[in-house]
């Protein structure tokens, strides 16, 4: 039987926004499919973005939803964690939102281990705002504001999260979506910051910019690149030249901010 | 026996023509039809879901008994 993702759609909010071959409807679905997996309620469940292509996403689900300022998606669940620890809160954003003008707020979220899921959509670039260049467009592509080539190093958003203190880190890509609502639903179960990278694409500001003739080709890259963990174990250092790790990247058990925190209230009312 | 074949159902309000099912069928059940794609060779469907999970605008549909 086809999924039914209408039950968790807000009525009359598609067709979406993005555009043909923008790979955030695929990771929507994957979030949705993770949902319904893991039988997340609507009234138990927050979604929490900051501002761009990326973070359109929450308007579409139904359940609880928080559209904040620009990158301070992690602050504003930080909040709502700390009100409500029994609540799920997932962030959604992408890689300019949640690496460069939130990049402070991401990096302590992960340093404090708060029990949340945050999706991020690497498209390389600021969509939304005209196609600049992000930390995570890659030295030497084209950008609106770099258009002789990026000449900055870029950022590897899954190793940043792993050495900010993040529990559970994983990657995905756009192409492989049978794999997303996998990672997602992982990333839900653990106990602690989980951040879920998901490789996109982007074909009105980057691929038109960098020589990607259309969306396939795009999501044809992201099939090539992609190495899962397991695979790579196998694989020699030249023949990982190139490639991303997709799959589970980190996981590990740490103290949980959330818990910690009821501990130093109950001290505190001791006295 | 009867092979039982599934329905695919394309909203075209949602479809963005963006080819992402057509080009990763792996049977080539779709093709484009001027901007929206249609279905072309239903026998072939093996329903492996891949045009289902893959498009990202929620237009595509295959049902299975």
């Amino acid at each position: 039987m086809a999924f039914d993702y209408d039950k968790y759609i807000r009525p009359g909010k598609l067709p979406h926004i993005w555009c043909p071959g923008c790979g955030h409807g695929i990771v929507m679905k994957g979030l949705i499919r993770a949902m319904d997996t893991l039988g997340l309620k609507k009234e138990n469940t927050a979604i929490v973005s900051g501002i761009g292509c990326a973070s359109r996403l929450p308007g579409y689900i139904d359940c609880c939803t928080l559209h904040t300022a620009h990158g301070r998606a992690a602050a504003f669940a930080t909040g709502v964690k700390l009100a409500k620890p029994e609540m799920n809160v997932i962030l959604c954003g992408g890689d300019g939102d949640g690496t460069a003008i939130g990049g402070n707020h991401f990096i302590h979220a992960c340093r404090r281990n708060i029990d949340m899921t945050y999706i991020i959509m690497n498209n390389y670039i600021y969509g939304m705002t005209g196609g600049q260049f992000s930390p995570a467009t890659p030295t030497g592509h084209k950008a609106s504001t770099t258009p002789y080539g990026n000449p900055d190093p870029c950022f590897d958003i899954a190793k940043l999260a792993i050495g900010a203190g993040a529990t559970f880190v994983a990657r995905g890509t756009a192409f492989h979506a049978n794999q997303i609502d996998k990672l997602i639903v992982e990333a839900i179960q653990h106990k602690g910051f989980s951040v879920v990278e998901i490789l996109d694409d982007c074909p009105t500001t980057y691929g038109r910019r960098n020589k990607y003739k259309s969306v396939i080709e795009m999501m044809n890259r992201l099939k090539e690149v992609a190495v899962p963990v397991k695979a790579a174990e196998k694989m020699t250092a030249e023949q990982l030249q190139g490639k991303i790790l997709t799959g589970v990247l980190y996981k590990e058990e740490k103290p949980e901010y959330t818990a910690e925190y009821a501990k130093v209230i109950e001290r505190a009312q001791a006295k | 026996m009867e092979k039982k074949l599934p329905k695919i159902e394309i909203i075209e309000k949602y479809c963005k023509g963006c080819h992402i099912c057509v080009e990763f069928c792996p049977t080539k059940v779709l093709e484009m039809k001027g901007f929206y794609a249609t279905v072309k060779n239903l026998e072939a469907c093996i329903k492996c879901m891949q045009c289902e999970l893959r498009c990202p605008d929620f237009a595509i549909k295959v049902i299975t008994e």
